[in-house]
């Protein structure tokens, strides 16, 4: 009664070699985050991704359509997002333009004919979610949903339980194999629990000190190891403060690639307290670190 | 593959007991992840379970502890702590408990012959209410609907006014033979605006709690998408779900069992931190109207308060702080709190009477 999926329709054997193809892209998986991602594939749900900001959530759809040979489509979402820019939208100028050209040419006997002419998929403009379908297989990112309003929310979540789109001038269109989604939130404001049910829902953690070191070593090459880890450690340290904005794994990227370009090799007090801007983005937070004792903070 | 299905419909069962609403279409989803994965392998299970039952950060701590107690081999313990404080909720829910005895057969008909008793009955402070007082209360709270306040949004809608909504021209125009005959317009849709109620439920504003979570349900219910509820005390417990109940009783009944701070000390600086930590900052205290229902009574330092409350006015619309308090003659806001506090409202406001609860109604919509 259980439905299997061929390892071969997924194309990895199992979480451990798709977890082992992520790494060959530069993305560092945990067990948790391979195994979610692998069951997305394996059956065709949604992923549902939540976490701090900077854990590394549209950086894993990026990766998956790298090793899975899919061509990524990405929807950002923002209050007020429209059908028309999500779904599809007609293509109105080169519509009158197909008009005013069959008047031009006096092919305007049959009417029937001229209408159906205008509802051509080549007057169609297709947005993500389209594209995505039509596009089939692909590897489709909705990012931050959590942005979007509760109307958005109610339409994606009839195109994402059956991955149809239909119009009603021109027909349904159905992707041959389901894209592979994966939805990213901040958690501003509480999805509706429709969609979440249809999903898998994993929550992001901040990855261990070990592979911080590993990503920071892998996506930042230049860096030295020690720098690496001096700055793995001081964010793991800075996000055990309490502060307004904890540090995410994008920031400690962003404060390593800083430290280097001003030639540091370890994590020198001085240089740190100068670049905090690059992991800190609050006044309070970084007035607070400043304020703190630099030798216990950065290891002095 | 019986055994598979038994297993996992019995976990199930032990995680809706720890409460994790774990619905059927979640639990098939288990049975199917786990198929795709290896049956004999534990942490595969764990993933698997994990990745499709759970919905919200909350339900993880939930997970993982019924998996230890369901796959570790031991009996689910049924009782939650929770239950244990249920009997004080309905019994010692503020309004129940506490009730004047004595002018139970005085005051009503004395009034009665001056005004009708309803409009008697709206100026009364809560607090001093007879228990038959306090049911008519009820009646008049239902019919209670906060109108809600508005702000423009980036959705727009055809109006008669407006920017030129261009596609709907164009789409008249194809209509007309490619002629364009007149401008369509469109202009921003208003929409609720969000409103975030924080109700002390602190023992020194126990006479009003009740009162202030019936307001927050008829809030609720005049707008469950725009409204939040959470209650603050020792620490904070968001009740928007419970506040959905139809039934004003049973929201209430529902929301005492997930507060478990209930009549206990303030910590109103550090729970107003941990409500901007988690959700406030996020978005929801974003643009929102932030109302917060309590006396000011703080018990920790007054520094955290007035941080935090600054913190707070920068990313509401508006900050409304109701004390029931201020509703009696001579009121001075002289608690440490109140002080730290008020240099951040906006409003200040009376909660202590059914009057002052529909000014309350007033000046949310309006702000």
């Amino acid at each position: 009664m259980l439905p299997t999926v061929a390892a071969a329709e997924v194309g990895f054997a199992g979480p451990d070699e798709l977890a082992a193809a992520l790494e060959s892209t530069g993305y560092l998986p945990d067990q948790g985050l391979a195994t979610a991602a692998y069951l997305a594939l394996a059956m065709h749900r949604p992923l549902f991704l939540e976490g701090e900001a900077g854990v590394g959530k549209t950086a894993l759809a990026q990766a998956l359509a790298q090793i899975t040979g899919r061509p990524l489509y990405r929807l950002q979402c923002y209050e007020g997002l429209e059908a028309s820019q999500a779904l599809y939208d007609w293509d109105f100028g080169r519509q009158l333009l197909h008009l005013r050209a069959a008047e031009a040419a006096h092919a305007t006997g049959d009417t029937e004919k001229l209408e159906a002419s205008l509802y051509d998929r080549r007057f169609l403009l297709a947005r993500p979610l389209l594209q995505a379908l039509e596009d089939s297989p692909s590897v489709l990112l909705v990012d931050e949903i959590d942005r979007a309003d509760d109307e958005f929310e109610a339409f994606l979540l009839e195109v994402l339980s059956d991955f149809t789109i239909s119009i009603p001038e021109f027909g349904t269109i159905r992707a041959v194999t389901p894209p592979l989604v994966v939805l990213t939130s901040n958690r501003t404001r509480e999805v509706h629990d429709a969609l979440k049910r249809r999903c898998l829902y994993h929550w992001l953690q901040h990855p261990d000190f070990d592979r911080e070191v590993a990503i920071l070593r892998r996506r930042l090459p230049d860096v030295t190891e020690q720098l690496a880890r001096e700055v793995a450690r001081a964010t793991a340290t800075l996000r055990t403060l309490d502060l307004l904005k904890p540090p995410g794994v994008a920031e400690a990227m962003d404060w390593a690639t800083a430290l280097h370009t001003l030639g540091a090799r370890d994590l020198d007090p001085d240089v740190a307290a100068r670049t905090l801007g690059a992991v800190l983005k609050y006044r309070e937070d970084t007035e607070r670190v400043h304020a703190m004792d630099r030798g216990a903070l950065f290891g002095g | 593959m019986r055994d598979v299905v038994d297993t996992v419909l019995g976990f199930a069962r032990t995680l809706r007991h720890a409460g994790v609403a774990a619905s059927p279409d979640r639990v098939e989803a288990m049975l199917a992840a786990v198929g795709a994965l290896d049956v004999l392998d534990a942490t595969a299970v764990y993933w698997a379970g994990r990745l499709t039952l759970c919905g919200s950060p909350d339900d993880l701590e939930r997970y993982d502890a019924a998996f230890t107690a369901w796959f570790g081999g031991e009996v689910p313990r049924r009782t939650r702590p929770m239950q244990e404080e249920k009997p004080q909720l309905a019994a010692m829910a503020p309004l129940e408990a506490g009730s004047a005895a004595g002018e139970e057969s005085e005051d009503v008909p004395d009034v009665a012959g001056r005004a009708s008793p309803d409009e008697v009955l709206r100026h009364r402070d809560v607090a001093e209410l007879t228990v038959a007082e306090r049911e008519h209360l009820r009646r008049l709270f239902a019919l209670l609907v906060p109108a809600s306040p508005m702000r423009p949004s980036r959705r727009r809608r055809p109006d008669a006014h407006g920017t030129v909504h261009a596609s709907r021209t164009v789409r008249r125009a194809l209509h007309d033979g490619g002629e364009v005959t007149r401008l369509l317009h469109r202009r921003a849709r208003p929409r609720p605006r969000r409103v975030v109620l924080l109700i002390d439920v602190s023992g020194s504003m126990g006479p009003y709690a009740d009162a202030l979570l019936r307001f927050a349900h008829a809030a609720v219910q005049a707008h469950p998408v725009a409204t939040e509820v959470f209650t603050i005390g020792t620490r904070l417990t968001r009740v928007t779900r419970e506040m959905r109940l139809r039934d004003p009783d049973r929201a209430l009944a529902a929301s005492g069992t997930a507060i478990p701070d209930w009549s206990g000390g303030t910590r109103l600086g550090e729970v107003l931190k941990a409500f901007l930590d988690r959700w406030g900052q996020r978005g929801t205290a974003r643009g929102a109207v932030v109302v917060i229902c309590s006396d000011g009574w703080e018990r920790g330092g007054t520094e955290v308060l007035a941080e935090q409350m600054a913190r707070l006015r920068r990313l509401a619309h508006a900050v409304v702080w109701v004390n029931p308090h201020k509703g009696r003659e001579g009121y001075q806001p002289l608690t440490g709190g109140m002080q730290a506090a008020l240099p951040s409202v906006d409003h200040f406001v009376a909660g202590h009477s059914m009057a002052a609860f529909e000014e309350l109604a007033g000046v949310i919509s309006r702000v």
